[in-house]
């Protein structure tokens, strides 16, 4: 009988709503969490893993030696490399293939990389519009590093401690 | 026996087997490097350190003979800790750099270093460095990496015959290097890179192409020399990257000669044909299997009913596969022709009608070791069979006594106890004076006897026989030297009669990879058919060419060309080459290692192989082509649909042995005639690599071809007012070439050794028939013109 009485009063009263809109009132002041992406993005970590990257020394020479490593780990056979000796006597590869479409982003060729060349970069918003397009060829691989440089150094180093 | 113990393990060995022996039979592994079975033990690297009961300090176990009742630990703390002691040591000066190491990923370091080393290196200071040297266009050194274990310097001593390698210099400073300056020349040399267990010594051909764990291994068997070795080839994507040995004692042991190791280059030769052409007018097209096989039959039909069938000829190369040469011979026959034959660089066939069986070594090729006296007849043993000649060296190096008739002072890299250098045409004589000599111990056949009458035996032929007539294993052995000389019917018989004289096995070395396979399939002339010879002195209408590059492997390139002249020209070929000049319709057929087939070796083992990779362009196995060829002249019997069931079709179901047989049955008429001393004569073995179409486009083994020289005798050489080095005109029938002289007073007198099969050498004419040398014009002009 008392809890019927106490129902009709709450209702009419409005509480329930008042304590809602209390809530909307709340959140409607406090700081927004939401991120405007693409005009604002989230933190990352510097071991975040997106599109791959082949990097240089500073003087231009590429890093990646073509000891295969990374093609040898890759869990999808994403990679595909071919070697020879350059006519100065090193070790190169005539070909890099990243298949973007097979790739599952494991990071386990950078792990693997004895001499930081291929990398993965914080970009993960890249897009194709034909099948080809996410297949990166070592042009394209060395073109993402030389763009992104800066940033790759920065996360390797703030990561090198824990390496 | 011994009775021991290891690991807690109850063996029982022989006595005197190391104890790294007695381990391997129990299946017990101990790490080692220098360690080899084929090779002598040096006990320097240290890895095997074992601990033995009572012994105070660990002890090699490569080093070690068994004792009865030793116990052995191999895994004890004490042999762990030394291992691993070691294996610190060796890493100190060891650069890490195996992602760019080729021997990364088979590298026995690398293993050992994950089984036996510590986590990490305690070395700080500053790691030796050793310069690197050119070991040639077949090896790459990276010296910094050698570990000293001089398993190369070993195998350059005890298998090749020739110290190539050696180590400089002591402790610290101590390195492997080649004598100053001078590359690695020997026909084995590619054996040292397999040799060694880490990434100093790797393949230059191969350098950074490929890793080990991308690569297939397919076996497959060597198609350069009638020892048939058995190899792995190592297939990537449809292409041969590395060619490796497999282990067969009876065959090839573990070694592989570098002419079977680096030939696989010659497949991805610019030169190969990948469509079939046919030429109209004078032009060649590219067109469709279909037309150009059409045409090539339709033709070949025309040509056997206007002229008649006797006007077809088959010449195929003994590099070729049991299956086609039957199948090619099988044509013929259902054409009507008898004239097929294999044996292009021969140039006697008086022998054929007197044949038993077919041609073959005489023994197996492992027993050849254990020989005491050999005989070895017209053979330029380390060009022909590199693989036969390490065998003979072993022999030698048992005790065995190697007596030489040759037409050259080559040398066999052993102690040779008897020689009879002679030029060409004197070789029968020189043969015939060791039967003569033979002779004053037994009698001899009726048969030769006539042909002894005047002929005087000199000491040296007294010796060999003296020699023949000692010792319990013996062999005489004809070469390929002999199989090409004019007078090899005679040369043959009387081999035979030294043979039996002195109680002999009696061989003849296969001269190709399927020498005895061609005899045994039939790839020889029906009776009334035409030899090689023949075909090419009475020039056919028409001619099939099974794999052969007629201008380079025929004994006379010049009277083959001329034979090609105006024929109708069907060539089944890897390549394209001279055909292009002289034949009508090309069709690509699959080289080595993209066919099935079988080789029989010189010992007389049919080997059966698959192809490993895909032919190259629209290039079909010659087999299949020849089939096709037999069903559009719609003949019966060529509906194989595998290479199997040819195999069986063309060997047959009797065992090949009984198939085989040097001897020559009586009734051959024989003459021996005397040196004709006027003439200049022709030395014209093949080179080593100049073999075949394959061999004769790898580019790294070209490189280690010198180009052919007119090598003469010193005294030769100032009768004809020559100098070393000067330029010559060397003429034979319609050709001349020029050529730079060069001295070798080894050589017989009388004698210009020109080499065949070359490029350059192609047209001159007979292998072992007269030649002329004169002074080139445009050398005397230009001497003419250079002031004195």
């Amino acid at each position: 009988m008392i809890k019927r009485f106490k129902d009709i009063f709450v209702s009419l009263l409005l509480i329930e709503l008042l304590k809602g809109m209390a809530i909307t009132g709340r959140h409607m002041f406090s700081r927004k969490i939401t991120v405007q992406f693409p005009e604002e993005r989230t933190p990352m970590s510097p071991r975040f893993r997106g599109l791959h990257a082949l990097r240089r020394y500073p003087n231009g020479e590429e890093r990646c030696i073509a000891c295969k490593l990374c093609e040898a780990v890759c869990p999808a056979m994403a990679i595909t490399i071919e070697s020879e000796q350059r006519d100065d006597g090193t070790r190169r590869t005539t070909r890099y293939d990243i298949d973007l479409t097979k790739c599952i982003f494991c990071g386990f060729c950078e792990e693997s990389c004895p001499v930081d060349s291929i990398v993965e970069t914080r970009i993960f918003d890249y897009h194709g519009e034909k099948r080809g397009d996410l297949y990166y060829t070592k042009d394209r691989l060395l073109a993402v590093g030389d763009r992104e440089e800066a940033q790759i150094a920065m996360d390797r180093e703030a990561d090198a401690k824990y390496r | 026996m011994a009775q021991i113990e290891i690991d807690g393990k109850q063996v029982t060995v022989a006595d005197g087997s190391t104890i790294i022996e007695a381990a391997e039979a129990a299946g017990v592994y101990i790490p080692r490097f220098c360690f080899h079975k084929k090779l002598s033990i040096a006990a320097n690297c240290r890895m095997c350190l074992v601990e033995v009961e009572k012994a105070g300090k660990p002890l090699p176990a490569c080093a070690t003979p068994v004792i009865e009742g030793m116990k052995i630990f191999t895994h004890s703390e004490k042999a762990v800790q030394a291992q691993k002691s070691v294996m610190e040591f060796l890493l100190i000066n060891h650069p890490l750099d195996c992602p760019i190491c080729d021997q990364g990923g088979e590298c026995q370091l690398q293993d050992l270093a994950v089984g036996y080393g510590g986590v990490s290196s305690r070395y700080q200071e500053e790691k030796r460095v050793v310069f690197n040297k050119d070991f040639g266009p077949l090896i790459a050194g990276d010296m910094t990496r050698c570990i000293q274990c001089t398993r190369c310097v070993r195998f350059g001593q005890e298998i090749a015959g020739q110290m190539e390698m050696g180590m400089a210099h002591r402790g610290e400073h101590s390195e492997i290097t080649t004598f100053v300056g001078r590359a690695v020349a020997s026909e084995l040399s590619g054996n040292m890179i397999d040799l060694c267990p880490v990434g100093a010594l790797t393949s230059k051909p191969f350098r950074y192409s490929a890793r080990t764990w991308e690569l297939t291994r397919r076996p497959a068997v060597a198609p350069h020399d009638g020892l048939g070795s058995n190899v792995a080839l190592q297939v990537k994507q449809n292409r041969v990257y590395r060619v490796l040995p497999r282990d067969n004692d009876a065959v090839n042991e573990c070694w592989l000669s570098d002419r079977d190791r680096f030939s696989y280059e010659g497949l991805y030769s610019e030169d190969r044909l990948n469509k079939p052409m046919i030429k109209e007018g004078g032009q060649w097209r590219e067109c469709e299997w279909k037309d150009a096989l059409e045409y090539a039959a339709n033709s070949l039909n025309l040509i056997r009913q206007e002229v008649g069938a006797e006007q077809l000829g088959a010449l195929a190369s003994p590099s070729s596969t049991v299956e086609e040469l039957y199948l090619l011979k099988k044509l013929m026959t259902g054409l009507g022709s008898g004239n097929v034959d294999h044996r292009l660089r021969h140039s006697d066939f008086s022998a054929d009608a007197y044949r038993q069986g077919a041609p073959w070594l005489g023994r197996s090729v492992a027993s050849l070791q254990e020989l005491d006296r050999v005989l070895l007849i017209g053979s330029s043993l380390r060009s022909e069979q590199p693989l036969l000649a390490q065998r003979l060296r072993q022999a030698v190096k048992r005790g065995a006594h190697l007596n030489v008739v040759h037409v050259a002072d080559d040398a066999l890299l052993c102690r040779v106890a008897h020689k009879l250098i002679v030029a060409p045409d004197a070789l029968a004589q020189a043969l015939a004076q060791v039967v003569k000599a033979l002779g004053e111990r037994a009698a001899v056949d009726a048969e030769v006897q006539p042909l002894l009458a005047g002929i005087e035996v000199s000491e040296t032929a007294r010796s060999i026989a003296a020699s023949l007539t000692t010792g319990e294993n013996r062999s005489v052995l004809l070469g390929n030297v002999a199989q090409h000389h004019p007078r090899y019917a005679l040369l043959h018989r009387l081999a035979q009669e030294a043979a039996r004289l002195s109680g002999a096995a009696f061989g003849v070395l296969g001269e190709a990879a399927n020498s005895v396979g061609a005899y045994l399939a039939g790839a020889l002339p029906a009776p009334g058919g035409l030899n090689a010879g023949q075909m090419l002195a009475t020039p056919r209408k028409a001619y099939i060419l099974l794999g052969v590059e007629l201008e380079r492997d025929s004994y006379n390139g010049q009277q083959a060309m001329a034979a090609m002249q105006g024929a109708f020209v069907v060539a089944l070929t890897a390549y394209k080459h001279r055909a292009h000049e002289f034949a009508d319709v090309l069709l690509p057929i699959a080289a080595f290692a993209e066919n099935a087939g079988t080789y029989v070796n010189t010992e007389g083992v049919a080997q059966s192989f698959r192809a490993a990779v895909a032919p190259r362009g629209e290039a079909r196995p010659a087999w299949k082509v020849l089939r096709v060829l037999g069903n559009l002249f719609e003949l019966d019997g060529f509906s194989q649909d595998n290479a199997e069931a040819l195999t069986s079709e063309a060997l047959g179901n009797t065992p090949l042995a009984d198939k085989l047989g040097n001897a020559l049955r009586p009734g051959m008429n024989l003459v021996l005639d005397k040196p004709d001393g006027g003439r200049l004569q022709r030395i014209g073995e093949v080179g080593i690599y100049q073999t075949d179409s394959l061999v004769r486009r790898a580019a790294s083994l070209q490189k280690m071809s010198a180009a052919p020289r007119a090598w003469m005798h010193n005294s030769l050489l100032a009768q004809l007012g020559l100098s070393e080095d000067e330029t010559v005109t060397v003429r034979q029938g319609d050709a001349a070439i020029q050529l730079s002289a060069a001295c070798d007073d080894t050589l017989p007198a009388g004698c210009v050794r020109v080499a065949a099969g070359h490029e350059q050498t192609a047209l001159l004419g007979g292998l072992f028939d007269e030649i002329r040398v004169e002074k080139s014009k445009g050398q005397q002009q230009t001497a003419e013109h250079t002031p004195s």
